[in-house]
């Protein structure tokens, strides 16, 4: 038993000893060379360099790729608040409180991007005469048009169009689809390449 | 007996033909309410059977008179071959006139007999142009229907007449009795067509890049010209006046839409009739005079028909106005005779059809089943096209606005805004 105690000690050293010799280096013969820090640190200096410069430029990568993405996502979102959707009652023109602010949104970015055009389609739900809605829908892009010019866009910049009850968004007897098609439309014509987004 | 009918076939044509320029009617006598029976007897030779089918079927929609059928009729006809007409039998089934008719090349001999006084009531040859079976010859075998019916009611039927309306963004065109369905258009997007009064001519609008124009087209020659008075913008609900020289229509830029007038050549300048000050007024529809138009008006808030003298004076608000009521009322249709005008109101949020008459006022609901639209005369005054939902689709039927009954035009999906034709004359 005392045996067996005592020779515990030296063969966990000598385990210790040959983990630390696998891991950390070869076994290297005693007389080693002389080892010049120096150079050492000039090749580490190096290396460090290298990746210092790739590392600056994976970030200005990143810096400009995530610039374009704000720059797509301001512009998607110009894009989005210009083609943005508005409806209205049965049988009227007049605009509610949420169009007013959707045309609003759409008077700054057509501020900060005089070279674009629009074209208003006005649309109706499919309960009146169908000529009719030919005439209500017109009245509802003229409507949003009114709007627009009355805030300063210039009325050369916005044509409308209406297509009545010809072109439902939403298929149903209900109130629900019916609300989906008493519409205003905005279609980019011109200028929509290179939006800039509200300062 | 035989002696006496040849005497009659040979003498009275010509006494027939004297009294009806002169606007008398001799033997066989119409009362409204009670419809006379005919019998169509079997006309030999290959296209026979569709010549006896298209006279039954057509002087059927007339609405005057009962076409007789079945067996006791087929056997009396089969039993009479030619050997003359069997006056007293005939009588006894309830027949107050028959039509005999004898095909011959590009043509008909038709023999009307007044079975009640035992006579040759007329006989003509009629020409058939076109050939067998084709769209000319069935529109000269409506032709014969028509005169056939004038002959024993006083009053000229409705076949030779065509419908114009919209399925899938064209304009078609179909015979009265449902055949011959054809577009005229091509692909697009087309609204109200309207007919010429010669049935040569028709007017609709269009959807193009810039809006809605409105476009003359020839039907001989398949020529398509845009009206050029008001460019742009939204130009729609044609209506021919009735000397067919001039359009009135709904035209609007950004300040709601009114009703101008325009000559059809393109002369001229578009004059404005009515003054709708941002409101919507469309839809036109002459009075048979020419003297005054009825159209669709937004201008009290919701739509409702007001009639108007040709140069916008003298406005009046035709369906009566309820306090409180904000029910839709549009699309008028003037009568042939100038007496009633029809129109489409909504009753429970469903357009139903009505008529109106001038002189007091009354107004008369013709349907109740689905959504029914765009009314259109027959010639008559009496029938109507209009659209129905009644079968779930969209379609046409025709509506004797005397008895009610009703007939499906159409069976295509889709099909509306029909415009009945006036008479369609055959070439001089």
């Amino acid at each position: 038993m005392t045996r067996t105690i005592r020779l515990a000690p030296v063969a966990l050293l000598a385990a210790a000893a040959v983990a630390a010799c696998g891991k950390k280096a070869p076994p290297a013969p005693p007389p080693a060379p002389a080892v010049n820090q120096d150079s050492i640190n000039a090749e580490q200096a190096r290396r460090d360099s290298i990746a210092r410069a790739e590392q600056a430029r994976r970030d200005s990568l990143a810096k400009a790729q995530a610039e374009a993405d704000r720059l797509r996502q301001a512009q998607a979102a110009a894009r989005k608040t210009l083609t943005d959707v508005i409806y209205f009652d049965f049988d009227t023109d007049s605009l509610t409180d949420a169009s007013r602010s959707s045309l609003d949104a759409k008077i700054g970015v057509l501020s900060a991007n005089p070279g674009v055009k629009l074209r208003i389609a006005g649309n109706t739900d499919d309960r009146g005469s169908d000529e009719y809605n030919l005439a209500l829908g017109q009245r509802r892009a003229a409507s949003a048009k009114r709007y627009l010019t009355d805030h300063g866009v210039t009325a050369d910049r916005i044509d409308v169009i209406s297509y009545g009850e010809e072109r439902p968004v939403a298929t149903g007897e209900d109130e629900a689809a019916w609300s989906q098609n008493r519409r205003d439309e905005f279609e980019i014509t011109a200028g929509g390449d290179d939006i800039k987004a509200t300062p | 007996m035989l002696a006496t009918v040849a005497l009659a076939a040979v003498a009275l044509p010509m006494r027939a033909q004297q009294d009806t320029t002169r606007g008398v009617r001799i033997g066989l006598s119409y009362q409204p309410g009670m419809k006379p029976g005919v019998v169509v007897v079997p006309v030999s030779g290959s296209w026979g059977d569709t010549v006896q089918t298209m006279l039954q079927r057509d002087l059927d929609f007339g609405d005057r008179v009962t076409v007789m059928s079945g067996d006791a009729v087929n056997a009396t006809a089969t039993a009479q071959g030619s050997g003359g007409v069997n006056f007293g039998v005939w009588k006894t089934l309830g027949a107050a006139a028959l039509v005999q008719v004898t095909l011959a090349p590009a043509g008909a001999h038709v023999i009307l007999y007044d079975i009640g006084a035992r006579r040759v009531a007329q006989v003509h040859d009629f020409a058939l142009g076109g050939r067998y079976g084709d769209a000319q010859w069935r529109l000269d075998v409506h032709g014969m229907s028509d005169e056939i019916e004038r002959w024993i009611t006083g009053v000229r039927g409705i076949a030779r007449t065509r419908i114009l309306y919209v399925r899938a963004g064209r304009v078609y065109v179909i015979d009265s009795d449902g055949y011959g369905a054809r577009a005229v258009t091509d692909a697009g997007t087309v609204m109200g067509p309207a007919w010429s009064p010669d049935g040569h001519t028709i007017a609709y609008s269009k959807l193009g890049s810039k809006g809605w124009s409105i476009e003359i087209r020839d039907l001989d020659s398949g020529a398509e010209h845009t009206l050029q008075a008001t460019p742009g913008g939204l130009n729609m609900t044609p209506a021919f006046t009735p000397d067919g020289k001039s359009i009135a229509y709904g035209h609007g830029l950004e300040n709601g839409t009114d009703i101008y007038l325009a000559s059809v050549s393109g002369s001229g300048p578009a004059r404005r009739v009515t003054v709708g000050r941002g409101t919507d007024n469309v839809s036109p529809s002459f009075s048979p005079d020419g003297s005054r138009l009825a159209f669709t008006s937004g201008r009290n808030g919701h739509p409702e028909v007001y009639t108007a003298d040709v140069d916008g004076s003298n406005t009046d608000l035709l369906t009566p106005f309820n306090f409180g009521d904000q029910n839709y009322r549009s699309n008028p249709e003037w009568s042939p005779d100038g007496l009633t005008i029809a129109f489409q109101s909504q009753l429970a949020g469903r357009f139903q059809i009505m008529t109106i008459t001038l002189r007091d006022r009354t107004v008369k609901q013709l349907t109740n089943e689905g959504i029914n639209e765009d009314p259109s005369w027959a010639p008559d005054g009496r029938h109507l096209v209009f659209t129905s939902s009644r079968t779930g689709t969209k379609q046409l039927f025709v509506l004797d606005a005397e008895s009610g009954r009703t007939r499906q035009l159409t069976h295509a999906d889709g099909a509306r805004l029909a415009a009945w034709s006036r008479y369609l004359a055959p070439a001089p």
